[in-house]
């Protein structure tokens, strides 16, 4: 994102205030990194010195111990650490792959085709974007329940393959395809379908790389939705693994290294995503904001 | 977190949605983007009798996008044959959407507006006739004078919520704005990493999060070694139960915290003393609000820079010719500019802090002395661990009355201070 300049001139004029404010906002910057840090240093410690020394940076002794025992060696209660990544890379796979092609199909109709119901459609999207989704645990467990889908993979991947907002970002990105594209392949005889698949549908890939990210990193650390879905240890993803582990019934003790190295590999994933495609992440929160 | 932001915005989808009508290449037709609100005739009139060629080649069945609809064109007969193919193909389209949706949003609610008005354990058929019906009784015994459990734990759990929505909202709000004039400032150089580290626990996991700030704020934890540095003894976070008000004041020598003044515990409202109303956010609270607002404030950050960006440089620099310092350029010219994302990051903040689930769930389970208890996680252990659904979805209610009150007052106060026209487009044209 680039950045306008203004205020010529002003630098000149008030260096210390430009200390003061080069201090402040390096100071909050550090305050915003250091739990990570603290974090990152932690699963290298062992519990009596993360116990005894929770600020220092230095692990003393170091030690792989926890990552060990998050992969099966070591000895110990075992945490099924791979069964929840497992799960977490099962699920989020399929999600994603389900919101970038639901997402797109709906989108591209809403945008492009003529339907009777479509204006009605839209408008219902809008409504149900507003649905807080704190709201809905107690109302998706009934309707699981009720289809037979609560403790199952279809239970936890089904309710999540569309998304609204994804729907709305696509349909927003299709309006903006020109319109002759689509008719010279319809002259060639494409049908709407082949149209949409073999020429709109490349044409988007700026909008498809946006929205397979957010809908990878929403999925990854969807929780409420397992949690209120699944009840069986062997559905557990890293979300509700971890809060199972950090304040559930397999929390035995402290154990602080080994919690925080789990958080720590829960979050790599969507860590090296950020770093690679951060401009669509912040595309993602402005698409937020655009709104108003 | 971050659902709740997704959830709100999109409430004020509206306004956008309508300017991009114009905006885009169908700008042909652009007119029919805006002119019309929802003809309700204009669905039918298009799409009724798919066989006719249309008038004017414009489909108005589009209202909102009838920019974009076949507007423009000349092959009318092919026009017509291809929108006889659309009708079959776009529902064909939307259904995986219409399907997802239906059975997991829409029937859901429904679903769960049923059960509110029944006394049901989660065992039994709730369609059968044996269903035991209680009408509103769920509803009234939440709020209900009966002095029964399930309304004094309600009570609590909304004061608590309160305390949290009138701590987050206006410091995240506050936190959010300065870091994105830092941000912006020309004299900081080497920007990048500083908003990285500002946005970056957005993008994380709540519950990763959470665990680390468990283990940062436990007893013999970073903070508090930190704060002994400055010769501060931190309290036991997670177990202190006591108000943050009385914490103050006792630390001072106005009250004891641990005993409360008998005027205010003996008299009381809706089911809590005043005592307990004036306490203010358990210290254990607290945690989870210093939680809420470095994760959220990444986000806001953005959307304040990019409405920082979209203030007029001119303003700016015409303030500064007629002599305005900084403070009062900001005052009077920038902040004015950004009012109506000031106004958006508040209600979507009000939106969002009336949900918090995941912090609670990991790091409190609503304790010390339910201090901790909100309404989104009292609803939650109703129905799963108390069996008690009807109570459980009645509370859904009451939560999903709030947030779209909210969203309500939002919408109104939006529409009436209204915003500058270009600035929607220019996002979204960034979106692309």
């Amino acid at each position: 994102m680039s950045v306008i300049h203004r205020n010529p001139g002003r630098r000149q004029r008030r260096p210390v205030s430009t200390v003061l404010v080069l201090s402040a906002a390096t100071l909050l910057g550090v305050v915003y990194v250091l739990p990570f840090v603290i974090q990152l240093v932690t699963s290298f410690k062992t519990d009596p010195d993360a116990a005894a020394h929770p600020l220092s940076l230095l692990p003393n002794p170091f030690t792989l111990a926890s990552y060990r025992r998050l992969f099966g060696g070591g000895g110990g209660e075992s945490i099924p650490f791979t069964r929840w990544l497992g799960n977490s890379v099962l699920v989020t796979v399929l999600i994603t792959g389900g919101r970038v092609f639901f997402d797109s199909l709906a989108g591209y109709a809403l945008a492009r085709l003529d339907f009777r119901g479509r204006n009605l459609l839209f408008n219902g999207l809008l409504t149900v974007l507003s649905v807080p989704g704190v709201v809905l645990l107690i109302p998706k467990f009934l309707v699981l329940n009720q289809l037979g889908m609560f403790d199952t993979y279809a239970g936890m991947v089904v309710p999540l393959l569309v998304d609204a907002a994804g729907v709305f970002i696509m349909r927003q990105f299709f309006l903006s395809v020109p319109k002759e594209v689509e008719e010279a392949a319809r002259m060639d005889g494409a049908g709407v379908f082949r149209t949409f698949w073999s020429v709109v549908l490349p044409m988007a890939r700026p909008a498809l790389i946006t929205l397979t990210i957010l809908s990878f990193q929403s999925s990854w650390n969807e929780f409420t939705h397992f949690l209120v879905a699944t009840q069986s240890p062997q559905y557990e993803t890293l979300t509700t693994g971890l809060a199972r582990f950090v304040s559930g019934s397999l929390s035995a003790g402290t154990q602080y290294p080994l919690k925080l190295t789990a958080a720590l590999l829960a979050t790599v994933p969507v860590a090296v995503l950020f770093f690679v495609f951060q401009r669509h992440f912040v595309r993602g929160a402005n698409s937020g904001s655009v709104k108003g | 977190m971050r659902k709740e932001q997704q959830g709100g915005a999109a409430a004020v989808a509206l306004p956008a949605v309508r300017r991009t009508g114009t905006a885009g290449p169908g700008g042909a037709g652009g007119a029919g983007g805006t002119a019309r609100p929802d003809g309700p005739g204009g669905a039918e009139e298009a799409t009724g009798a798919p066989g006719r060629t249309r008038p004017g080649g414009r489909s108005g069945g589009s209202g909102r996008s009838g920019g974009f609809g076949r507007s423009g064109r000349t092959g009318r007969p092919r026009g017509s044959l291809a929108s006889r193919h659309h009708g079959r193909w776009g529902w064909l389209f939307v259904s995986p959407m219409v399907i997802v949706l239906g059975l997991f949003l829409l029937l859901p609610i429904l679903m769960a507006l049923w059960v509110s008005l029944l006394n049901w354990d989660g065992q039994s058929d709730p369609f059968s006739s044996a269903a035991d019906f209680v009408g509103v009784r769920n509803y009234t015994d939440l709020f209900g004078s009966s002095g029964g459990l399930t309304h004094q734990l309600f009570m609590i759990s909304l004061r608590n919520n309160l305390y949290y929505v009138l701590l987050v909202v206006p410091l995240q709000t506050v936190l959010a704005l300065g870091l994105a004039l830092a941000v912006n400032s020309r004299r900081l150089k080497r920007k990048g990493p500083l908003r990285t580290a500002f946005f970056f626990p957005s993008v994380t996991s709540s519950i990763a999060i959470s665990t680390v700030f468990l283990f940062l704020f436990q007893g013999s934890g970073a903070v508090n070694a930190l704060l002994k540095w400055v010769g501060i003894t931190g309290p036991k976070w997670f177990t202190d139960a006591h108000g943050l008000v009385w914490s103050v004041l006792g630390a001072v020598g106005l009250v004891d915290p641990d005993r409360p003044v008998h005027a205010l515990a003996a008299h009381g409202v809706l089911g809590l003393s005043w005592w307990d109303w004036l306490a203010g956010p358990s210290i254990a609270m607290c945690t989870i609000i210093v939680l809420a607002i470095w994760t959220t404030s990444g986000t806001f950050m953005l959307m304040f820079l990019a409405a920082l960006q979209d203030v007029p440089a001119e303003l700016e620099e015409q303030a500064r010719v007629d002599g305005a310092g900084r403070w009062q350029s900001l005052r009077h010219v920038t902040l004015p500019a950004l009012r109506p994302v000031i106004f958006l990051v508040l209600t979507l903040g009000l939106i969002g802090t009336w949900q918090v689930f995941d912090a609670v769930y990991v790091m409190s389970q609503g304790a010390p002395g339910n201090t901790t208890l909100t309404p989104a996680y009292l609803s939650y252990t109703s129905g799963f661990q108390d069996s008690d659904y009807g109570h459980a979805a009645a509370i859904a209610f009451v939560l999903l009355a709030i947030i779209m009150l909210m969203t309500l007052v939002q919408r109104v106060l939006l529409r009436e201070r209204g915003e500058h026209p270009g600035r929607g487009r220019r996002l979204l044209g960034r979106n692309r």
